[in-house]
């Protein structure tokens, strides 16, 4: 009975120190430092950074490092800090395009201006488990100045094979809103949508982009371009009149070219998925351009037959604080409903029985009769 | 670089965020019963563990509060325990377990036997808002029903049961129709609870954290719990007394006491359990003497 | 009855897809007791104009006007008093008020228009409970009477339309249609989907209780044998125009438009 009984409090404090001692395992062997943390588990904390919403390294480190490697726990830790940060104001819009990448690929022409680069990818690792981690050599390369590296969809966008960034004319940027500190009802914009794939758990964009792939939600994707790299963030100060770069993240995009829809009014374009994600993110920023594509096929005009394609669906279940705070709650104790339960089902059982007992009586009575 | 430090704002919220949550409330109590959208934050705990309850709490409370906190009805269960510390550590609240004193009652599944009064407030911590989920799953439908006050399908419900059992299978989350207009998820109380929320004299609140609702029922309103003119709601009603207490016409608890699925029945309200037990025993005593 | 003012008018009515009509120019009155028979091959606009009639698509040409009843304040001695309504200026409530007392829709598919796994009671009593009636014992009674005249069983009562025929799903979706008293049903091909011997029994099923409720009643159908039984007057269309219009023998026996006379005589040679 570890409810019901007088103590709660004492199991609670028990329960934690127990927790403390699991995750420092041999005391005298050294506490991992969140330093290395960061360092050498840089995918694990891109992906706490990106569902956490919260661009900080060190604090994601240090989060997982809390949370004893349980990454939702660690995006709770992440988030739980982050909605009490005040907020002085806002940046201006990421200028991916000037990006100085890492790693760009293109799936879908061979040759680009600013070309084509691997970066550090586990593409193309024979993936055998190995007992030693080498560093081998990194060669200095000879980079060409990476000022024209132009996005795949501006060049498909230069014949209008493609729907434009933005309309061409009278479009203002409306204010895209803030999912964490407005009320969201359904339907939402696009950007609020793109807001809530962002910080979606990665293994449901996954599996919600895969089931597009297998014909639940028809999208016929190509990868316009991937490109991981850093990029220079402006914040928007009134009081100076300009704004005033503020440090450098690193983010993952994708830019995902799909099935071209056009009518009697408009010639036939490709359309787009978008995917941005903080850090080293390339599966999550995939499937979020999947997802994100998908989600649109009410402007399109398409059938809405698959999940992915449903808002209020993927929306409502893509938040992973929320899917695992309430599929665990069910551990915390339900006994009063449950009780209510037992007593309806013990009565409907009783009248179940009372039923059958004179259906059983009649029944009997009548081959009585019937002898007679 | 040095190490980064983490601080947290004095009260967890910033006083930003609890004006939001407190304009929700306003417009919740407002209009009784309808589902205002809020901006949920986070909270330092998991959704689904009493977030909607903490960010009301966390909004209304004040120096001269003092807090109780009740899972299932008990004080001491942990999920309550751990809500009250929450509240010590970052507010500074005074606590206490008796219904009487408290000011501010946060709960999950039960409404306290001791009866509330004016001045006080019911926090509930509720899962699913929307009385209408598991009968329309979408949130664009069921805003447009609330809107339009078509609730045949709620009914629909209430009429499948007493087709297929005898009677409305419905004993917790039982929904009621609040100030004659909306139609409402008491959270999951059990049904015997729902009849103290008509006209009751305390301020009732309800907060659903992970779904991002608030609403409200002003004191001295009406809460109908549904049902048909000759199948009306019955609210369950237990046919022996607390066998800790004595206490009849209270919500009890089946407890099992050996291996063979031997019971007893208790209080699920423990303030009320043994503050009545000790009573009991006061009288006991004072007769003897006597 | 209001004798002077036909229960629907439609003028000049049109509904468009992108730059393209889907139905365009249709005009009729509609009178209180008349069934209307629209024909016409897939394609021919008939389902668009069916769903421009009752709300589901948008009116982009023209004017729809219904003469609602309400409840007379003061006044009248039959207690109700007459309203006409021009549809394009309805408000979302106005058009769910006349879906739940006025309208009813019987759909050609029964998933869309019932709710397969509630009982056939709960569908059949759900528009009473919608218009608030609140006594299980009287909706049940009178879901029972309206499942009885649809010649439902009265021991099928509690099953859900899932489990049940073609034929007898269509039936509970006509009683779930019939049982709030609505003046003007919608019916887009109701028997096609059926065996034929089912068709027919249904048919006529239709056809009895639309002349014993005195119902006004827009059937859309490409079965020129469904108009002829059951509707007063045809509108024949094609490419989303009306290309002919009149009685229905009148239209069947001696058909003025020359792709008229072809349906009529594909049928005969059928």
């Amino acid at each position: 009975m570890y409810v019901a009984v007088k103590g709660g409090e004492k199991a609670i404090a028990n329960a934690h120190a127990l927790l403390a001692k699991r995750g420092r395992g041999e005391v005298d062997a050294p506490r991992i430092d969140y330093a290395q943390m960061r360092d050498q588990m840089g995918v694990l904390v891109s992906r706490v950074m990106a569902e956490g919403s919260l661009y900080d390294p060190d604090l994601a480190a240090k989060a997982l490092l809390q949370a004893q490697g349980d990454v939702l726990e660690a995006v709770t830790l992440l988030r739980s800090y982050r909605t009490t940060l005040p907020r002085f104001g806002l940046t201006v819009a990421v200028d991916t395009a000037g990006l100085p990448s890492e790693r760009r690929v293109s799936a879908t022409f061979k040759d680009i201006p600013g070309g084509q680069q691997l970066g550090a990818t586990f593409d193309y690792t024979h993936r055998l488990l190995t007992d030693e981690l080498g560093t081998p050599e990194v060669p200095n390369l000879e980079m060409p100045p990476s000022a024209a590296m132009p996005r795949v969809t501006d060049l498909l966008g230069v014949d209008a094979l493609i729907e434009a960034d933005k309309p061409a004319e009278g479009w203002n940027d409306p204010d895209p809103g803030d999912l964490t500190r407005e009320p969201t009802t359904f339907p939402m914009s696009r950007a609020e949508r793109l807001q809530a794939l962002n910080r979606g758990d990665e293994g449901f964009l996954l599996s919600l982009g895969y089931s597009t792939q297998r014909g639940f939600g028809n999208n016929h994707p190509f990868v316009g371009e991937v490109r991981v790299g850093e990029v220079e963030i402006e914040f928007d100060a009134p009081e100076i009149g300009h704004a005033v770069p503020i440090g450098r993240i690193e983010m993952t995009e994708c830019q995902m070219v799909n099935q071209f829809v056009g009518n009697t009014e408009q010639a036939p374009q490709f359309t787009r998925g978008y995917g941005l994600v903080f850090g080293r993110g390339e599966r999550k920023a995939m499937s979020m351009s999947l997802v994100d594509r998908a989600l649109r096929s009410e402007e399109f005009g398409e059938r809405i037959v698959s999940p992915a394609q449903d808002e209020e669906f993927v929306i409502a279940h893509s938040d992973n604080v929320q899917a695992t705070g309430f599929v665990e709650h069910l551990k915390l104790p339900h006994y009063v409903d449950f009780q209510a339960e037992l007593g309806l089902i013990r009565s409907l059982r009783r009248e179940f029985e009372t039923r059958h007992a004179a259906d059983a009586r009649m029944s009997a009575g009548k081959d009585q009769n019937g002898e007679n | 670089m040095s190490a980064p430090r983490i601080v947290y704002n004095e009260g967890y919220l910033d006083e930003q965020t609890k004006r939001v949550v407190r304009r929700a409330l306003l417009k919740g109590v407002a209009i009784p019963g309808f589902q205002v959208p809020f901006a949920s934050r986070e909270v330092p705990m998991p959704r689904g563990w009493g977030t909607g309850g903490v960010q009301v709490t966390a909004s209304i409370i004040g120096p001269s509060d003092t807090l109780k906190v009740i899972d299932q009805g008990a004080d001491d269960t942990t999920n309550a325990v751990s809500i009250r510390h929450f509240f010590e550590k970052v507010a500074g609240a005074a606590s206490t377990t008796l219904t009487e004193q408290a000011s501010i009652i946060q709960t999950r599944h039960r409404i306290p036997e001791t009866p509330l009064r004016e001045h006080q407030i019911m926090v509930y911590q509720v899962p699913i808002p929307e009385p209408l989920r598991f009968l329309e799953p979408r949130e664009t439908e069921t805003r447009r029903l609330h809107a339009l006050e078509e609730y045949g399908l709620m009914y629909v419900k209430l009429y499948e049961d007493i087709a297929k059992y005898g009677h409305i299978a419905k004993t917790y989350d039982y929904p009621v129709l609040v100030n004659g207009r909306y139609v409402m998820a008491p959270s999951p109380i059990p049904s015997f609870d729902n009849p103290k929320m008509h006209q009751n004299a305390a301020l009732q609140l309800f907060g659903a954290g992970r779904e991002k609702r608030i609403y409200a029922i002003p004191p001295y309103t009406d809460v109908e719990s549904l049902g048909f003119e000759d199948f009306p709601f019955e609210p369950q009603r237990f046919d022996r007394p607390c066998e800790i207490c004595g206490s009849s016409g209270v919500y009890l608890d089946e407890v099992f006491i050996d291996d063979k699925g031997g019971v007893m029945f208790v209080c699920s309200d423990t303030d009320y359990c043994e503050r009545t037990a000790t009573a009991g025993e006061r009288r006991q005593t004072m007769e003897k003497s006597a | 009855m209001n004798n002077e003012t036909p229960l629907l008018s439609v003028t000049g009515a049109g509904h468009r897809y992108g730059d393209r009509f889907g139905c365009r120019d249709v005009n009729f009155d509609l009178w209180p007791g008349e069934v209307l028979a629209v024909v016409g091959e897939s394609g021919s606009g008939k389902s668009t104009l069916l769903g421009m009639l009752s709300q589901r698509l948008t009116l982009d040409e023209g004017s729809i006007s219904y003469l609602t009843t309400r409840e007379s304040s003061a006044g009248r001695e039959d207690g109700t008093e007459f309203e006409l309504l021009d549809l394009a200026t309805l408000s979302e409530r106005e058009v769910r008020r006349l879906w739940r007392t006025e309208w009813g829709f019987v759909h050609q598919n029964a998933a869309e228009g019932l709710r397969m796994h509630v009982s056939a009671g709960g569908n059949v009593g759900e528009p009473l409970m919608a218009n608030g009636w609140r006594n299980y014992s009287k909706i049940r009674s009178e879901a029972e009477m309206w499942l009885r005249r649809v010649e439902i069983p009265s021991d099928r009562i509690d099953d859900a339309p899932a489990t049940f025929s073609g034929g007898m799903r269509q039936r509970v979706q006509i009683a779930r249609n019939l049982v709030f008293g609505p003046r003007l049903v919608f019916m887009d091909e109701p028997t096609s989907g059926l065996d034929v011997s089912v068709q027919a029994r249904l048919l006529d099923l239709i056809r009895q209780l639309v002349a014993e409720l005195g119902l006004a009643v827009v059937i859309v159908t490409h079965d020129l044998a469904v108009a002829r039984l059951i509707s007063h007057r045809t509108l024949v269309m094609k490419d989303g125009a009306v290309i002919e219009s009149g009685l229905t023998d009148r239209v069947l026996d001696d058909p003025q438009a020359p792709y008229t006379q072809l349906l009529v005589s594909s049928i005969l040679q059928g």
